[in-house]
């Protein structure tokens, strides 16, 4: 008569081989998320992902390289590296008599003031707006939250020439007075994300606030903000990307003798002076790149999360 | 909520939102439609002459060159991002070592703004065609592809980030009960995960076709229109129009109108059709 045996494994029991293996097999599905869709090419999807990795760095380290060689042979040969013939003397000449040329550092500046201080004020002014449009509700607010749906899908081009004379008659073509033109037209987007994460808070949470006495402001700043704060987050990364990088904005409307951004500096220093000096053509890129490179390195994972939920919300 | 108290603070949550949009929005939107019926140098002299600033237009062969082009570079480029961009994706989701880095690599190009992208790539394939005894600027076509390939180098990662969430996004129950059903691996693909990403594909192409018609700082930093303004966008036309010949700022404002309704018009109809095709889970 066989014995009768408990089928419960007490800790530390052999596991009978095939077992043992479907348990490794699934604790490490749980753990590799996708990795039992794991192909057996892996290896070479490796090698042709980091081939297309460096097709995506060669281009900007050939911009480095080539910031230390002399303007004649930029063009002549970029795709080699500074010989003693080449290189330019002395090491930093390119940079130095770029960054004299245009007023980089100036530039550097207005970009960052106008940039930093247009995504202060946006993100402030609409999402209180959108959190304003979404409670009250009224027929008004409504319009307003379909003429911002709508001024998403109009080029800039459609008002460019009369948005310039707008912000030149209202005297709005400096550092500052952008902020105001950037708000206006970078509200649609922002006014929209606001709104549609706005109305998943729920309700209760802001009556439970106002019951214990706080007025529209204080409920506001206390306890709607807090909530808000990934789209924040969101809405920062996108204004500022497209702040940042924009042209022909503050082409237009600032006063091109006195400010100048990064894109406009570098435009300039092709348009401004007959031939292009590569070299320092080449510096100004270099300059340009490093710092966002940086600030997308250290901030990564929120640039990535919030182009993603931008795009869902968008 | 009170919506009577909160209305009385009107001026402190909506306004200054209000005035900025009117200031940076309406007003150059409703001046521009009215614009484009006139004649004028500056906003002050606008004379009305009707429906002749229309007319003007389709009498300038340059623009209706840069229409087409812009089409033919609209689909070529929103096809290759968008082919690119889900085949990057699909890779990255398969668990491959060093995902994070491939995906950081492939992201960074967008944060690059156009002008400054513009010079690199004009650098490289200037240096490129060198070797053939050529220049981008050589014909239109040089032109067309030096932009597609811009294009894809900055957008790819972009699209790449929207369809790695859609694709993470597909439940892996549906995978595997395909896969036990004995679907293929390119069933697996057309008839579950296709359909279930949907909606990344409506943004992306979106997104893409959008971005090729309203492209500019790209344009001009990489051929600016040459040659004799064959490799011109609509969106370089429209500026040029305004700031390159005077006397034709009515014509250009009656391009930008004609611009934005094709754009709109595109935006609507696709995001009508492809919403269409998106299955609910």
């Amino acid at each position: 008569m066989a014995v009768y045996r408990p089928t419960t494994l007490q800790k530390g029991d052999e596991l009978p081989p095939e077992i043992a293996k479907l348990v490794k097999e699934s604790a490490r599905k749980k753990a590799g998320g996708d990795s039992s869709r794991k192909s057996p090419y892996s290896g070479l999807w490796s090698i042709l992902l980091s081939l297309i990795s460096v097709i995506y760095v060669i281009p900007i380290i050939l911009v480095f390289v080539n910031s230390f060689k002399r303007k004649a042979y930029i063009n002549k040969s970029p795709f080699t590296l500074p010989t003693e013939k080449t290189i330019v003397d002395p090491l930093f000449n390119n940079y130095t008599s770029g960054m004299e040329k245009i007023g980089f550092v100036s530039a550097f500046g207005n970009s960052l003031l106008i940039t930093v201080g247009s995504v202060i004020v946006i993100i402030l002014c609409t999402s209180m707006c959108g959190w304003y449009i979404t409670r009250v509700n009224s027929v008004f607010s409504k319009c307003m939250y379909y003429l911002c749906v709508f001024s998403m899908i109009v080029p800039f081009q459609m008002v460019m020439f009369t948005l310039a004379k707008t912000a030149d008659t209202l005297k709005l073509g400096n550092p500052i007075g952008i902020i105001v033109v950037y708000l206006g037209f970078g509200a649609g987007l922002a006014v929209f994300m606001f709104c549609g994460f706005a109305k998943s808070i729920p309700i209760e949470i802001e009556e439970a606030a106002m019951i214990d006495g706080c007025n529209p402001v204080q409920t506001y700043f206390q306890v709607v903000m807090p909530i808000l704060k990934p789209t924040c987050i969101s809405v920062a990364i996108l204004e500022a990307m497209w702040i940042w990088n924009d042209y022909l904005l503050p082409s237009l409307v600032l006063d091109k003798t006195k400010y100048k951004t990064i894109p406009i500096a570098i435009q300039y220093l092709k348009g401004g002076f007959g031939s292009v000096d590569m070299g320092a053509m080449m510096a100004m890129l270099v300059l340009a790149i490093v710092p966002i490179i940086i600030f997308y390195l250290v901030c990564q994972k929120y640039i990535i999360e919030g182009v993603v939920s931008g795009a869902v919300k968008g | 909520m009170n919506k009577k108290v909160l209305r009385i603070y009107f001026p402190l949550f909506a306004l200054p939102t209000l005035i900025a949009f009117i200031i940076g929005f309406l007003v150059p939107f409703g001046m521009g439609i009215y614009l484009s019926f006139c004649k004028f140098t500056t906003v002050n002299d606008a004379e009305w002459v009707g429906m002749r600033n229309f007319k003007d237009i389709f009498a300038d062969k340059d623009f209706i060159h840069a229409l087409w082009y812009t089409a033919l570079f609209a689909v070529v480029s929103v096809i290759t991002i968008n082919v690119f961009g889900f085949a990057i994706a699909m890779l990255l989701t398969k668990g491959i070592r060093g995902t994070n880095i491939f995906r950081t690599v492939f992201f960074m190009p967008n944060l690059i703004g156009g002008i400054v992208l513009g010079y690199i790539w004009q650098l490289i394939l200037n240096g490129i065609l060198a070797n053939f005894d050529k220049t981008l600027t050589y014909s239109a076509t040089n032109g067309f592809w030096g932009m597609i390939i811009l294009m894809n180098w900055q957008q790819i990662g972009y699209m790449m980030i929207i369809y790695i969430a859609g694709i993470q996004n597909v439940p892996g129950e549906l995978l595997e009960a395909a896969r036990i059903d004995g679907a293929t691996n390119g069933q697996v693909l057309t008839k579950v995960i296709l359909p279930m990403v949907m909606p990344s594909i409506t943004i992306c192409t979106f997104l893409t076709l959008t971005n090729s018609f309203k492209l500019f700082d790209q344009n001009l930093a990489l051929t600016n229109g040459a040659p004799s303004n064959k490799s011109e966008l609509l969106a370089l036309n429209i500026y040029n129009t305004f700031y390159g010949r005077a006397g034709y700022e009515g014509v250009g404002q009656a391009k930008a109108v004609v611009f934005f309704f094709i754009v709109g018009a595109i935006a609507v109809a696709q995001l009508f059709f492809t919403h269409r095709k998106e299955v609910q889970q």
